[in-house]
């Protein structure tokens, strides 16, 4: 029973850290932006697909990953240019839609490509299982983790220690303050996009050994990065960080312990209780009302 | 003179068959944008005049659908008790959830709308004894009104219109009510329509029940006419059709909503032609619509035809 718990934690937190990860993406964007970017998924998608296709074109593992995240960070950039931009100052409904909008664009894209079907990565470092105590963990998540962390740490030295990161936290606490200052915001809007889309295709390629990849991968993968980020109170990336782990966990131990169909609902039924008591998240602080 | 819109709008939806009585556009097409008018429609008041999003609006049309075709297949109901079942249904859960929900703003209303709706989704697909899972049920029977059981394309256009044009009604007067009043003023300042002395819970819980029930009746239509229902067409794309059609009308808008629907679902029709290309006009159309018309079509639209009369030369 107990290595069974300890099967789920190792499940969970491996799950959790690619939502952790799309999470802080969204995170990125609505701090710098107000915006909720639903292609957040897509951006995952892209970076699994796209390091599919070099991979089978004869590329080495390392420099199709590496590709993929430039081709998705340039994606990033192309939206925030041509989507976001022209759109500033509208509604939140209608920057909704757009990105919504966006997305099926870009799954649009992908499947005109790639076709329907699903492809995977082969393992990054072979697939014969690791026994830690009673459980067996794949090489690959121990490279989920790893990698996570370490994406993790410097996107919080970026923001901590370099000037161009504060610059862009400026940004997000008060737009018009950071740009008296001497701050260009229109630059700190498309490096948070371009970092946003580089966190969400790493995740995918990443993640994508271990789960298939469609062109309809990115769905609900983008819809659980906007939980976590909700969950962990929204434009906090740490918090998102910690809500994407706390609802891979959820979902894993909710999937083995309860009922494997009713994973989605359990992880979306936990949101809900979320918002229910604590109406702005875990970790987010309570926001005055402008009358 | 305040219902004018709407006596042409009845009359154009009672012509149509007239003149083309066997035309596939007009007929099938008709009434599956009637069904969406419907579902607009009663979008609208939540979205466009109270101001609060809905991301998970398909689990209420899944409701009423679920509820006509369960209780309709397997418990031999009647279909207009079973149509007042799933009302009742759609109504209580729409009634339970709204306080909690309602008091969430902005993206977090997005999130919890957005999560109910998936939660609604899950238990269609597993829930497989009454739902038959995600194969869906099939052999709903015909609706029966009184006696009547409603055949063929003409008729179900005949009834879906009729429904429609109640809904479209029921939607222009109750957004002149006292209580539409009292909605557009929670939508312009919550705190200022409290110190005006309306209940905002109250008028919160209100719309978002009208607003279900009338998903919920557009949902016990759609599952007699198609005579089978399937969790696909309750889900989240469903749901983002939805705001879609309301956004892409204009909000605050009856015929706007109404309007958003109508091109949504002509648009559906016209690019099925492309095949694998329709995924990324569809999804190209919207981001441009939106960028350049984010009022909608038919608010920008009419907008824009007003200030170019008057910026006609005066002779």
């Amino acid at each position: 029973m107990l290595e069974q718990f300890f099967q789920f934690l190792v499940t969970g937190v491996t799950v959790g850290s690619l939502y952790a990860l799309v999470g802080l993406g969204f995170a990125l964007i609505y701090n710098a932006s107000d915006v909720v970017n639903f292609a957040q998924g897509e951006f995952v998608m892209l970076g699994a697909m796209t390091a599919i296709a070099l991979l089978n074109a004869g590329l080495p593992l390392p420099l199709a990953a590496i590709a993929a995240t430039l081709a998705a960070i340039l994606v990033g950039l192309l939206l925030e240019r041509f989507a976001i931009e022209p759109a500033q100052g509208a509604s939140v409904v209608t920057t909704i839609i757009i990105t919504i909008g966006a997305a099926i664009f870009l799954r649009g894209v992908a499947l005109l490509l790639w076709g329907k079907g699903f492809h995977a990565l082969p393992p990054f470092s072979g697939d014969a299982p690791i026994r830690l105590g009673g459980a067996t963990v794949l090489p690959q998540s121990l490279w989920v983790l790893g990698v996570t962390v370490l994406l993790v740490s410097l996107v919080r030295a970026f923001f901590n220690r370099t000037l161009l990161g504060k610059a862009l936290l400026a940004c997000s606490f008060n737009r018009a303050a950071a740009q008296l200052v001497g701050i260009n915001v229109r630059v700190m809007l498309r490096l948070a996009y371009g970092l946003s889309a580089g966190l969400g295709a790493m995740a995918g390629i990443l993640i994508a050994p271990i789960t298939f990849s469609s062109y309809e991968a990115g769905v609900m993968l983008g819809l659980k990065g906007f939980s976590a980020a909700i969950v962990g109170g929204i434009g906090n990336p740490m918090g998102a960080v910690a809500g994407g782990v706390l609802l891979g966990l959820l979902e894993a131990l909710g999937a083995g312990l309860i009922s494997s169909g009713y994973k989605d609902a359990i992880a979306f039924l936990f949101v809900l209780m979320v918002l229910f008591f604590q109406p702005t998240g875990l970790f987010g602080h309570k926001v005055a009302e402008r009358v | 003179m305040r219902l004018v819109g709407f006596y042409v709008f009845a009359a154009v939806v009672a012509l149509l068959p007239v003149l083309f009585p066997t035309n596939y556009f007009v007929t099938v097409v008709g009434a599956s944008a009637g069904l969406h008018v419907i579902l607009a429609v009663g979008l609208n008041l939540l979205m466009g005049y109270a101001g609060q999003i809905s991301l998970g609006h398909a689990a209420f049309f899944g409701m009423g659908a679920y509820a006509s075709a369960i209780l309709t297949t397997r418990f031999g109901w009647y279909s207009l008790p079973a149509l007042a079942t799933g009302l009742l249904i759609a109504g209580t859960v729409a009634w339970l959830l709204a306080r909690p929900i309602l008091r969430l703003r902005g993206h977090y209303l997005a999130m919890a709308t957005l999560g109910f709706g998936i939660i609604v989704h899950v238990i269609m697909v597993q829930a497989t004894r009454w739902t038959g899972g995600p194969d869906g049920l099939a052999g709903v029977p015909p609706l029966n009104l009184l006696g009547w059981a409603v055949e063929g394309d003409l008729q179900w256009y005949g009834v879906i219109m009729a429904a429609m044009l109640l809904t479209v009604w029921l939607s222009l007067n109750l957004v002149d009510s006292q209580v539409g009043r009292a909605l557009r003023a929670v939508h312009g300042s919550e705190f200022a329509a409290q110190m005006m002395g309306i209940d905002i819970g109250r008028a919160k819980t209100q719309v978002f029940v009208v607003s279900a029930l009338f998903a919920a009746f557009a949902g016990s239509l759609f599952a007699h006419q198609q005579a089978f229902v399937s969790p696909d067409s309750f889900n989240l794309i469903v749901s983002v059709e939805l705001v879609t059609m309301v956004v892409l009308g204009g909000m605050a808008s009856t015929f706007g909503a109404a309007c958003g629907a109508i091109a949504l679902t002509l648009l559906h029709q016209g690019l099925v032609v492309f095949e694998d290309y329709e995924m990324v006009i569809h999804g190209a159309l919207l981001m441009a619509v939106m960028i350049f018309l984010p009022q909608g079509l038919f608010v920008g639209l009419s907008q824009g035809t007003r200030r170019l009369w008057a910026m006609r030369p005066k002779s």
